[in-house]
């Protein structure tokens, strides 16, 4: 498919450099031809990539291979319906003067590009809101350029006003400040967060409010920034899985299986069949813990504290299960690259089925309370729409935009692990209200628990790892009786499991939607770097488009159903 | 009418030390703020649902305005953005007030070393309790909890405690 996509690509754009990488095809332009060529392959219906999935930049002042510029800004976009992955790679001489900017043709642009400028000190011409977004206002230079050194923390004092930013928002919905003056308009501003019990973490949200309606809505991340991509340019392959268990905590192990396939797929590992069918039962499981605890969450931001109880203990009972197998309740690094930490216990096939029949009859209570209930009905349906364009344009993914209508979902359209022998379904929504948000989730639940019991049913016997000594690490009898297997064991555990250098991008279909990762590597152990796209991210990118115009207890529920975690928010 | 436990004590009097009095009252109830920013927070929602059931400890009121609690659970990764907000609601409590510092990232840092995250809040704020792990497993809020309880069983309500604190912030 990728061959095709290749022809046309190049054929479209003679003048650019285009080459298949793993899934994607990668068009090189010069930045004065960015726009044009974003446009066409936005625009053109043989493109079509309405998707913007992610912006990143490349720092290569400590990369081997001598290249054109210092800085690189790729943009990652996706044709959803034919799966077409494009990245388009442009360098940039002047970081300072920049490139233009993508915002006038993806939403998502809007936070993508404020992260590049914030993190690599790149600027965008023409970009409407331009400023830091993970860093703090007070913070001096760049974190990920490579010269700038890991530990240097600097003491934030006071929080950001933002004040400026909600006038402009209030100005571009066509408030000005003669409206606002007036006596007759009584606009008050409400701050909510980062400290609050609606946030479910540290997110901040100012409104702007006329009387309980949402005019203008402003929002503010990175409060949970804790450096996940620059400490992952310091740590061996291995050694990062563990980080990527605080990514999504609520599905810790979602996040390692999408980091090892990624750097297996750029390996061009095939991991055993066992490996895969326990990747897709314990993702899938994942899929269900994750989905709980955002409805649980929401039902309580509904008043709804009995559903809580009937979820939540599931999930509670489900930790001692996990904790069984990995050792950990919430931090479960379970993969290694190449394969899983170990087998499934003697015993495991019971205690799962066990669970899952508990798990069923949590959610099932707690669908009843709500589905047929007029309450929840009137305070979700027809709130807080989101139509599959914006959806789209924003650069949602996951259950948000399946519930906007769009039927995108990675497990369906670019499957790995054998997702499409599998019989299941996957649940769209019709409006892209709260209600559509929130069901998704219960019947995406049902599909999960129809694909473990499958994968269990069918799942092959054989070892979980490969037998490849430069990747995984031998057995211990080896390690202590042999001086090969000895220094094969310090080799892989010191210097990490060598990738060859280049750059990718693999993506994996977790609960909130696609989490991606980008790497760049120079031949060593260690990632030179590492950019994960982060579904949240971008959800809470387009988060004042959802809830402008409704209430303010309507955007409490929109940003529960939409499941921010933070640390996938901020990384 | 007398039902309780003047049914039996009838007109008796009691004397007691007023320490002995109020931190009694003070360590069997607790009530939390609950500064959840990670995947501590996750954690902590166990320890206070049905299986570790924090009420035993008498700690279950959790408060989300700090006007109301004197014990500030500091669950997750503080980064640099996050710390004057801390230092404020911190601040906004009223005294007497204890702070618990919940996990790696909390206590010292954790896994990130780095330029975003503050290297344990005991540089932004004075802490009584440190948990350890990532994240510590809900019986670790409780042990938590009780060395609270005994702390407080050993304080006198005559004394300011931390008055000469200087943070990073200060």
């Amino acid at each position: 498919m990728n061959a095709t996509a290749l022809e046309k690509i190049q054929a479209a754009f003679p003048d650019a450099t285009c080459k298949v990488v793993l899934e994607s095809v990668v068009v090189d332009v010069q930045p004065e031809n960015l726009e044009n060529t974003l446009s066409r392959l936005k625009n053109e219906a043989d493109f079509n990539c309405g998707l913007m999935v992610d912006v990143t930049a490349i720092d290569y002042l400590q990369y081997p291979q001598p290249q054109e510029a210092r800085f690189y800004v790729v943009y990652t976009l996706r044709n959803w319906e034919k799966n077409i992955l494009v990245q388009v790679r442009t360098p940039v001489k002047d970081p300072d003067v920049g490139i233009p900017t993508a915002t006038h043709l993806w939403g998502a642009a809007i936070f993508g590009e404020r992260e590049v400028y914030d993190q690599y000190g790149i600027h965008f011409q023409g970009h409407p809101d331009l400023r830091r977004i993970l860093n703090h206002w007070q913070f001096e230079g760049h974190p990920l350029r490579k010269d700038y050194p890991i530990e240097k923390g600097q003491v934030c004092l006071e929080s950001d006003s933002l004040e400026k930013e909600i006038r402009a928002r209030l100005a571009k919905k066509g408030l000005d400040e003669e409206t606002l003056k007036d006596i007759n308009t009584e606009v008050m501003y409400l701050n909510i967060g980062p400290s609050h019990p609606a946030t479910h973490g540290a997110i901040r949200i100012l409104t702007a409010l006329d009387g309980e309606t949402i005019l203008a809505n402003v929002n503010e991340v990175g409060y949970l920034h804790r450096g996940f991509e620059k400490t992952a340019e310091n740590r061996t392959y291995n050694q990062i899985i563990p980080l990527t268990d605080r990514l999504n905590y609520c599905s810790s192990m979602m996040n390692n299986i999408a980091y090892a396939k990624a750097v297996e797929s750029w390996l061009g590992i095939e991991i055993t069949e066992r490996a895969k069918f326990m990747r897709v039962v314990l993702g899938e499981f994942y899929r269900v813990l994750d989905h709980m605890v955002c409805l649980a969450a929401a039902l309580v931001d509904m008043g709804g504290l009995t559903n809580y109880w009937y979820l939540y203990n599931e999930k509670e009972a489900a930790y001692d299960l996990i904790s069984r197998l990995t050792g950990a309740r919430l931090t479960s690094s379970f993969t290694r690259i190449g394969g899983m930490y170990r087998d499934f216990y003697d015993g495991w096939k019971n205690d799962l089925e066990q669970h899952i029949l508990d798990i069923e009859k949590g959610f099932g209570d707690a669908l009843k309370l709500v589905d047929t209930n007029r309450i929840v009905h009137d305070r979700t349906q027809g709130v807080c729409v989101v139509s599959a364009e914006t959806a789209l344009s924003y650069g949602l993914t996951g259950p948000v935009l399946r519930a906007s209508g769009v039927p995108y979902d990675l497990r369906k359209d670019a499957p790995y692990y054998n997702y499409e022998s599998f019989d299941f379904e996957v649940p769209v929504g019709s409006n892209g209200d709260i209600y559509d948000r929130f069901m998704i989730r219960f019947y995406e639940m049902k599909e999960s628990i129809k694909i473990i019991r499958q994968a269990m049913q069918h799942i092959p016997e054989g070892p979980v790892n490969v037998k490849d000594s430069q990747v995984c690490l031998p057995p211990k009898a080896q390690v202590y009786n042999n001086i090969e297997g000895l220094a094969n064991h310090f080799k892989l555990v010191f210097e990490g499991v060598k990738t060859p250098p280049g750059e990718w991008y693999d993506a994996y279909e977790a609960a909130n939607g696609e989490l991606g990762f980008h790497f760049v590597s120079d031949g060593s152990g260690t990632p030179y770097k590492l950019k994960v796209r982060p579904p949240c991210f971008y959800t809470m990118g387009g988060f004042h488009k959802m809830v402008e115009g409704n209430m303010i207890a309507d955007a409490v529920i929109n940003l529960s159903c939409i499941n921010i975690i933070g640390g996938e928010l901020d990384r | 009418m007398a039902l309780g436990l003047e049914a039996s004590l009838g007109d008796t009097v009691i004397t007691t030390k007023l320490d002995e009095c109020v931190n009694w009252g003070r360590q069997y109830s607790l009530w939390p703020f609950i500064f959840g920013t990670a995947c501590c927070a996750i954690e902590f929602m166990s320890a206070a649902a049905s299986q570790h059931d924090i009420s035993r400890f008498g700690a279950e009121v959790v408060r989300f305005s700090p006007r109301q609690a004197d014990l500030l659970l500091v669950c997750g990764t503080i980064s640099y953005k996050q710390a004057p907000i801390l230092k404020r609601i911190y601040e906004q409590m009223p005294d007497p007030k204890w702070v618990v510092a919940m996990g790696a990232c909390a206590s010292s840092g954790g896994i990130y070393d780095n330029y975003c995250t503050v290297q344990g809040i005991d540089t932004i704020i004075p802490v009584d309790v440190f948990i350890s792990g990532c994240p510590p497993r809900p019986e670790a809020v409780l042990d938590a909890l009780i060395a609270i309880q005994n702390q407080i069983k050993g304080e006198s309500v005559l004394k300011d405690r931390h008055k000469d604190f200087k943070g990073i912030l200060d």
